[in-house]
C-alpha cells in the first residue's frame, strides 16, 4: 500500500540544514494500523504529511498503492488526497460557519458529486460516528469528541483507501479520547489502512504496529 | 465598508449620468420648443482660409443686413414665415414711471416663428415687413411696472424719443434672442432701426415650411443675398436643427465623460476590495490548508476566492444601482423641471466596471490563497 524508499526531507533554516527526514526506508500495509510516536522535533508530522501528499520529500520515492508520487503534479496529489487518502487533524478544522452535515459535504463538493449522492453519503457518514441527531449544529454547538467526530464522518465520507490522524485525541479530554479511538479502530477493522501519529501510549499500544522517529530517522519498529 | 465604497461609485455613476442627460434633454427641449424648423440669417460670415493672415481668418466685413434684404427672401416659396429683428435697450416711460426695458423691433411672424403666446390682445396688429404702425406689446413685468393696476392694453407708451400704442400682452416666459420675455416692449422692426439709428438687422428668424427643404432654403438665402450685396457672401446661416444636434452629440460627450470620471471611483473600490481579500486570505490560511487537505485543486481555491470577490464587488453595484435610481427618483419630484434620467448604459457598464473591479483585483489575494503551502497553512504559521 505505501512505500517509502531512502526518504529524505531537509528543510533550510538560514544556514543551516534541518534533516526532518534522513534516508526513511518504511512499508506499510493494506488495513494494518500503524502508529507513529516519537519526541517533539523527531519527523512525526511530517512523515505524516508526506504520507497525505501535503509536503513533497527532498530525495527518495513515495510509492502509494504502486504509483510513484514524486513524478505527479499539484492537481494530480489534490486529486489522489480526494479520494485515497482521508486526514483527522488534532485541532478538528471544521469550519465555523458550516453545520456537521456541510462540513462533512465538502470534500464531496470540491470532487463534483451531484447534491442527491452527497446528502446519502453525509446521511451514512454521520450515522457511521453516532452524529445523525447533530448533523445541523455548528461546531462552536458540538463537544470537542463531537467536533472530532464530524472530522473522522468528513474523512471517510469519500471512502478513501488511508486514513492519516495527527494526535487525534490530543485537545480531548480523556473519556472522549477513548470514545475516538474505539472510532478510529472500528474503521480500521473496516477496512481502512490507518496510520496514527499520538503521544497516547494507550494508542500506540492498542495498535498493530508502533513505529518510534528520533531525529528524523526510525530507531524502532515492532509489531504489538 | 466595502459594499458601501462599491455602492456609493456606481451611485455616483448613475447620479452624474442622470444630472448630464437632463441637461441635454432640457436643452434639446428648449431648441424643440422653438421648433426644428428655423434657419437664422446672422450678418458677417465666419471661415477659415486654412493658413495666411489673420486678417484672413477674421469675419469678411458685413454689409448692413436690411429689412429689404428679409423682404426679398419672401420669393422662397419653401419659407413659411420671415421674422427680421432688430434688438437694443431704452427707457420707457408712462405717467411719470420709467424703466429701462430691452427693445425687440420684429413683425408679426415673430410671434409663430418664436412659437410666443400672447395672455391678451394682439401681437403688432397692421404691421408688415413694409409698413410700421406705431404699435408695440409688453411683458408681464413691464405691464406691472410701468401700468400697476391700469389697463395697459390701448395706453401710448413713450419708448426712447418714440410714441407707440400698447395693444398686447405678452403671455410666454423665457428667453428669445437673449431676452426674458416677461421684460421686453416688442415694436415693429422699422420703428426700432429708427429708434436706435440702426439700419442693420441683428437677425433674420426664417420657418421653413418641411424640414426637408431646410438645406436649400440656406443656399438659396445665401444665393439671394450674395446678389443683394455684389457677390460677397457676408451672411451665416444657421439651421436651427443643426445647433440642436451639436448640443445633443456635447452633451452626449458630457455625459460619458461624467460617467467615466466616476467610474474611477469603482477602481478605488477594487482596491478596498483587493485588501480585504489579502487579509481574508490572511486570516482563513488554516481553511485554506484544509480544503487542500481534503482534495482542492489550486485552482479551485483561485476560483473560490475570485467568486467572492465578484459577488462583493456585484452586491455592491447593485445596492449602488438601487441607490442611485431611488435618489434620482427623487430628484425629479424635487425638480419637476429638469428630467433626471440616467442613460440605460449607465447601469449597465457601472454594474460591468464594478464586476470587471473585482475580478481584476481579486486575481492576487486569489492567487496568493492557491499558492499558500498547506502544511504550513494548517500550522497556523504566517
Amino acid at each position: 500500500m505505501i512505500n517509502l524508499e531512502n526518504l529524505c526531507r531537509h528543510f533550510a533554516v538560514g544556514n543551516q540544514v534541518v534533516r526532518a527526514l534522513d534516508e526513511v526506508d518504511l512499508v506499510i500495509n493494506e488495513k494494518e494500523y500503524v502508529s507513529i510516536m516519537g519526541v517533539s522535533g523527531s519527523g512525526k508530522s511530517t512523515l505524516l504529511n508526506i504520507l497525505g501528499l501535503l509536503d513533497t520529500p527532498t530525495s527518495g520515492d513515495y510509492l502509494l498503492s504502486g504509483t510513484n508520487t514524486s513524478k505527479m503534479n499539484d492537481d494530480e496529489m489534490a486529486h489522489i488526497r480526494s479520494t485515497k487518502i482521508g486526514f483527522i487533524f488534532q485541532s478538528f478544522h471544521l469550519i465555523p460557519r458550516l453545520t456537521a452535515a456541510e462540513n462533512v459535504e465538502m470534500p464531496m463538493v470540491l470532487s463534483g458529486l451531484n447534491p442527491k449522492e452527497r446528502r446519502e453519503k453525509v446521511e451514512n457518514a454521520l450515522a457511521r460516528v453516532s452524529l445523525t441527531d447533530r448533523s445541523d449544529h455548528r461546531p462552536e454547538q458540538l463537544s470537542g469528541g463531537q467536533r472530532q467526530r464530524v472530522a473522522i464522518a468528513r474523512s471517510v465520507v469519500m471512502e478513501p483507501d488511508v486514513l492519516l490522524a495527527d494526535e487525534p485525541t490530543g485537545n480531548l479530554d480523556s473519556s472522549s479520547s477513548k470514545e475516538i479511538i474505539k472510532l478510529i479502530e472500528e474503521l480500521n477493522q473496516g477496512g481502512l489502512t490507518l496510520v496514527v501519529v499520538t503521544h497516547d501510549k494507550e494508542m500506540g499500544r492498542r495498535s498493530d504496529r508502533l513505529i518510534e522517529l528520533l531525529d528524523g530517522k526510525i530507531i524502532n519498529d515492532n509489531q504489538n | 465598508m466595502l459594499l458601501i465604497a462599491t455602492s456609493i461609485g456606481v451611485m455616483a455613476v448613475i447620479l452624474l449620468t442622470a444630472v448630464g442627460e437632463g441637461a441635454r434633454d432640457y436643452i434639446t427641449g428648449e431648441f424643440r420648443d422653438m421648433g426644428t424648423n428655423l434657419l437664422i440669417v446672422i450678418p458677417g460670415k465666419n471661415e477659415t482660409s486654412g493658413g495666411g493672415s489673420p486678417i484672413d481668418l477674421a469675419g469678411v466685413a458685413p454689409r448692413d443686413l436690411t429689412v429689404e434684404d428679409a423682404i426679398s427672401l419672401r420669393q422662397i416659396e419653401a419659407i413659411k414665415n420671415i421674422a427680421p429683428i432688430v434688438i437694443g435697450e431704452t427707457p420707457a416711460q408712462f405717467n411719470g414711471l420709467e424703466r429701462t426695458v430691452p427693445i425687440i423691433g420684429t413683425t408679426p411672424s415673430f410671434l409663430a416663428v418664436r412659437k410666443w403666446e400672447m395672455a391678451t390682445g394682439n401681437f403688432l396688429p397692421g404691421v408688415t415687413l413694409d409698413r410700421s404702425p406705431p404699435v408695440c406689446v409688453i411683458g408681464k413685468e413691464v405691464e406691472s411696472e410701468l401700468f400697476g393696476k391700469n389697463k395697459a392694453i390701448g395706453q401710448w407708451l413713450r419708448v426712447g424719443d418714440r410714441r407707440c400704442r400698447v395693444t398686447g400682452i405678452i403671455g410666454t416666459e423665457g428667453r428669445a434672442v437673449g431676452i426674458d420675455a416677461q421684460k421686453v416692449v416688442v415694436m415693429p422692426v422699422s420703428l426700432a432701426t429708427a429708434l436706435f439709428n440702426r439700419p442693420s438687422l441683428f437677425r433674420i428668424a426664417i420657418e421653413a415650411r418641411n424640414t426637408w427643404e431646410m438645406e436649400q432654403i440656406k443656399k438659396d438665402i445665401i444665393k439671394i443675398i450674395k446678389k443683394r450685396h455684389q457677390g460677397k457672401e457676408d451672411i451665416t446661416v444657421i439651421r436651427q436643427d443643426s445647433v440642436m444636434k451639436s448640443f445633443d452629440n456635447i452633451f452626449n460627450v458630457l455625459t460619458m465623460a461624467l460617467g467615466s470620471i466616476a467610474s474611477i471611483s469603482l477602481f478605488v473600490a477594487g482596491i478596498l476590495i483587493m485588501n480585504v481579500m489579502l487579509v481574508a486570505v490572511s486570516q482563513r490560511q488554516a481553511e485554506i490548508g484544509l480544503l487542500k487537505a481534503i482534495g482542492a485543486k489550486n485552482n479551485q481555491i483561485n476560483h473560490l476566492f475570485i467568486t467572492e470577490a465578484i459577488i462583493l464587488s456585484g452586491s455592491g453595484a447593485l445596492l449602488g444601482l438601487v441607490l442611485g435610481h431611488t435618489v434620482t427618483q427623487i430628484l425629479k419630484v424635487a425638480f419637476p423641471t429638469f428630467n433626471f434620467l440616467p442613460p440605460l448604459w449607465a447601469s449597465f457598464v457601472s454594474l460591468l466596471v464594478a464586476l470587471i473591479s473585482g475580478v481584476v483585483f481579486g486575481l492576487l489575494p486569489a492567487r496568493r490563497a492557491a499558492k499558500l503551502d498547506p502544511v504550513i497553512a494548517l500550522s497556523g504559521n504566517k
